[in-house]
């Protein structure tokens, strides 16, 4: 939700409110939708992975190795805001609760896993406990016990130390003013926060009600980390298993090994196969070399998950051979360019949607890659697989519509056109595009764009995300994306339509949205404790986003992704739009 | 910027001094300096085609406008028609044809043969004038150090050790990608803002190579006979240093002058490969070629900006190579 998820090249986590609640509170039950218990399995074609599981099978053995062209930011459980290893933790970590291994939709619902049950709430939605399962262990035969949850979630809470990964339970938890940190303040009592009664009982207290709150409880902080082994910011090197697998090799940057933890019992574990006998990961592989590797077999799976290069695009969806052996899923991830509400002559709404008008919507969609890898061209803010998505028909989504953008510039009072600045990541090609894209088609309605592109680091704390600075250059328009955390409402919108998440010093994702009966309606959407009530709540925020005409969206963003030679259990999870790494197998 | 081309004209109009200096010749061939130069580049038939292209290249930049008009698209203008939108790729795989010369580019479909043709003026325009500048300085600085000798050569001396001890890629990226982001303060932007900025950095940190061989140029030469005569006639500093000494450096000045220019030519590519160059869309061989990696697949898209710049570099060595053969008597053919 915060910094992390914007920069992450694929933060996309999500779980499905609508489906937590169906679940909500129901038994320790699942049925995990693998090969072994009757889930469709699929024949090898083009998107054979998104619906269904693509060779599913039990046997145990082999080595899976996957890759990565960079490093993530973390594998330590409470440091980490990337949706690849939110996937991949779970190999090595059981959080309270998680989402099913299942292909497509059912991926984003929610299965307990430390817990016997989803969370049970009491005190109107303020209290949720949970119950841990009998019988686990730690890699090294311990028992695991509430404590251990415990500490996780309050260590992960210190952003001081550890300075990646959400800050939810900061935000939401009911903790004693004294309490700073796990390394600061060891002796504070935070019951107030979270109770342990017993080793089996995990109670945690809100401040304020949150229907949503097993979508914490599958958050990676609350894998357990055993105390007397916390080093800190070093945990990374050396991470405790909870998981059927334990670090064997860790070389930071290199390579992480992963092998067997005898400690971890099947017993315990409903929606784990832990089918081959180690993982390979390997670091700083050159993504092209990555891609053609994949495509050879001699690799398993890009552990990025956010799809091949162009390069490799182009043979795989060339190649009927290849093609059949893609999937192209649809994250919870918006690609869109802000347009500046407070910016003359911006100001005026219909000055905006001249320029929603005069966009060539094609034109954006083939900047970020076209159909496949680049998305579907997006008519709202919000994502179809968001709970409360409708679809929006405000605006043609064609090659432009000068005659149109005309008008609005007649009814904005500049029938002449206007100029101003746009705003771009400077070393982010499709962005590049974009802007140059815009420049083209918004000049054929007299609206001229002067480019200007900015470092990617410092992109929103000191230029596009800095009030001042906008103002100060006059910057009209500026690209902006945003990935769900999960795909309800509150999980895509709240940090991107909110205006007083807005700060003068900087570092702001909302660039262009203050409209007071959004911040109400937002207000009354937390209240709100139905669901379905709730998400339609958010469905007309996203309506008044677009008829303010505040963001012009381009794409709902796609992936194309190629399925591994000789694995087994393949399918993409609705949860992260990837392949769930949990239960690959190798033939 | 046409300064180089003029180069055996220029030559021809040293001053009497000058020749009296090569006497010997003199009374061999009763030719002047300029002409046996002249004579010399005429026979080398390689810089002589060094020289045709680099007109070619002059012409071709000047009159960008007029060549996109005949045989190409605006450098800017998008054909998303000609372009494949499952791979993002060219249809057909590089949209090689009679109306797109050179193919288009992935994803927007822009005339691959315009933005190369407009690329040439960035490109000789940046490094044409960041010469210049280092020539200005570097003659000027070489000259005093050379000619005043004692506290101000080593002042001079020290401060060019300095600027070749600087790693000038890293802090020429720096200072642009700074600079750059304080349009308001300097008054100017976009474009103009880059090339200024691009001119300044590329001229302003290579003229301590060309003040080195001015510097040691002036050293002998002050030591000669005619600058003695000069001087026991009465005449004065700025007259040695103007009438006297700097006619002589013209050859060397105009040999690494040429010589300087390919060399800007790459290093303006290096900045805009590395995206501190010109911004976004106008059109530079650098940049075309950094997209171009990411597209390894659409091999023309490297191809077209990587030979123009190779022509260019070449082109300007061949000729600058020719120039010194035929300037410098010293070199033995």
């Amino acid at each position: 939700m915060n910094k992390r998820s914007a920069v992450a090249f694929a933060a996309a986590g999500a779980a499905l409110s609508l489906g937590l609640s169906a679940c909500g509170g129901g038994g320790g039950e699942t049925t995990p939708a693998d090969g072994s218990s009757g889930a469709p399995a699929a024949a090898e074609a083009f998107n054979a992975g998104l619906e269904a599981v693509f060779n599913p099978s039990d046997k145990k053995g082999g080595v899976l190795k996957m890759a990565i062209s960079e490093d993530w930011d973390s594998v330590d459980p409470g440091d980490t805001y990337y949706a690849l290893s939110w996937n991949l933790i779970r190999i090595y970590g059981r959080s309270l609760v998680t989402y099913t291994p299942a292909p497509g939709a059912e991926g984003r619902k929610l299965s307990p896993d430390l817990a016997e049950s989803l969370g049970e709430s009491s005190d109107d939605g303020k209290t949720w406990t949970y119950k841990l399962r009998a019988g686990l262990k730690f890699e090294d035969g311990t028992p695991i016990t509430s404590k251990d949850v415990k500490y996780a979630v309050l260590r992960s809470m210190d952003k001081e130390t550890l300075v990646n990964g959400p800050t939810y339970f900061n935000d939401w938890l009911d903790l004693p003013k004294d309490f700073k940190s796990v390394y600061k303040t060891p002796d504070v009592n935070t019951d107030s926060a979270i109770e342990t009664p017993d080793d089996q009982t995990i109670v945690f207290h809100l401040k304020k009600a949150y229907a949503g709150f097993d979508n914490f409880a599958a958050l990676p902080g609350t894998i357990p980390v055993p105390k007397d082994k916390d080093t800190g910011v070093k945990y990374r090197e050396k991470v405790i298993a909870s998981g059927p697998y334990k670090f064997d090799k860790v070389e930071p940057g290199k390579q992480y090994t992963l092998v067997r933890n005898e400690h971890w019992d099947p017993a315990t574990d409903p929606i784990r196969k832990a089918l081959p006998d180690s993982y390979e990961i390997s670091l700083g592989v050159n993504a092209d070399d990555l891609d053609n590797r994949v495509l050879a077999g001699d690799l398993h799976i890009d552990l990025a998950g956010s799809g091949v290069q162009p390069a490799a695009l182009g043979r795989v969806l060339g190649d009927p051979a290849l093609k059949a052996r893609a999937d192209n899923p649809t994250g919870a991830r918006t690609w869109y360019t802000s347009i500046m509400s407070n910016v003359p002559p911006l100001d005026n709404v219909d000055c905006r949607r001249a320029i929603i008008f005069a966009a060539d919507r094609v034109g954006l969609q083939n900047a970020y890659g076209g159909e496949f890898a680049g998305g579907d061209i997006a008519t709202g803010l919000m994502p179809p697989s968001i709970g409360g998505w409708k679809k929006l028909d405000l605006y043609p989504t064609g090659t432009g519509d000068v005659e149109k953008a005309k008008e609005a510039l007649t009814a904005c009072g500049k029938p002449e056109g206007f100029e101003t600045v746009m705003a771009y990541r400077a070393d982010r090609p499709k962005e590049k595009a974009i802007a140059e894209s815009l420049q083209q088609s918004l000049g054929k309605a007299g609206i001229k764009l002067d480019l200007k592109g900015y470092p990617t680091g410092d992109y929103f704390a000191l230029y596009a995300g800095k009030p001042d600075f906008v103002k100060k250059n006059g910057i009209g328009l500026a690209t902006n994306g945003w990935g769900a955390d999960w795909n309800d409402g509150f999980g895509f919108m709240s940090q991107i339509v909110d205006s007083r998440t807005i700060r003068e010093s900087g570092g702001n994702y909302n660039l262009s949205i203050t409209d007071k009966e959004i911040d109400a309606k937002i207000d009354e959407a937390l209240l709100e404790t139905d669901v379905a009530k709730r998400d339609a709540i958010w469905g007309e925020i996203d309506q008044r986003v677009m008829e303010q005409a505040y963001v012009l969206p381009s794409v709902w963003s796609k992936s194309v992704l190629v399925r591994p030679q000789g694995a087994t259990n393949v399918f993409v999870t609705g949860a992260f739009d990837m392949y769930d790494y949990l239960n690959l197998g190798l033939e | 910027m046409t300064a180089p081309l003029d180069a055996p004209g220029k030559t021809a109009e040293v001053p009497p001094e000058a020749v009296l200096a090569g006497a010997g010749v003199k009374a061999i061939q009763g030719r002047s300096l300029g002409q046996i130069a002249w004579m010399r580049l005429k026979r080398d038939k390689v810089a002589l085609a060094g020289a045709g292209v680099v007109v070619l290249l002059i012409i071709t930049a000047i009159s960008a406008p007029l060549i996109v008009d005949v045989f190409g698209h605006p450098p800017n203008e998008f054909h998303q028609e000609m372009i494949d939108t499952s791979t993002m790729t060219p249809k057909g795989g590089t949209g090689i044809s009679g109306d797109f010369l050179f193919g288009v580019e992935p994803v927007n479909g822009r005339d691959l043969f315009s933005r190369v043709v407009y690329g040439a003026r960035i490109s000789l325009l940046i490094a044409v004038l960041a010469t210049l500048l280092s020539v200005v300085i570097g003659t000027a600085m070489g000259v005093m150090a050379g000619y005043f000798g004692g506290w101000v050569d080593t002042l001079i001396s020290r401060t060019m050790d300095v600027f070749l001890a600087f790693p000038l890629l890293v802090f020429a990226m720096a200072l642009v990608g700074v600079l750059g982001q304080f349009e308001q303060n300097l008054g100017v932007t976009g474009d103009t803002l880059r090339i200024g900025l691009l001119i300044f950095v590329i001229g302003f940190f290579n003229w301590p190579y060309i003040g080195r061989i001015i510097r040691g140029q002036t050293l002998s030469l002050r030591e000669r006979e005619f600058v003695d005569a000069a001087r026991s006639l009465g005449a004065r500093g700025p007259y040695i240093l103007f009438r006297e000494i700097l006619p002589n450096l013209i050859a060397p000045i105009l040999i690494y002058a040429t010589l300087l220019i390919p060399t800007n030519v790459l290093f303006e590519a290096a900045l805009s490969f590395l995206g501190v160059g010109i911004q976004a869309p106008t059109a530079t061989w650098g940049g075309m070629l950094s997209q171009a990696v990411k597209f390894y697949n659409v091999p023309h898209f490297m191809f077209f900006p990587g030979m123009a710049i190779f022509i260019t570099v070449l082109a300007f060595n061949l000729f600058g190579d020719g120039l010194r053969d035929a300037l410098d008597p010293k070199t033995s053919r």
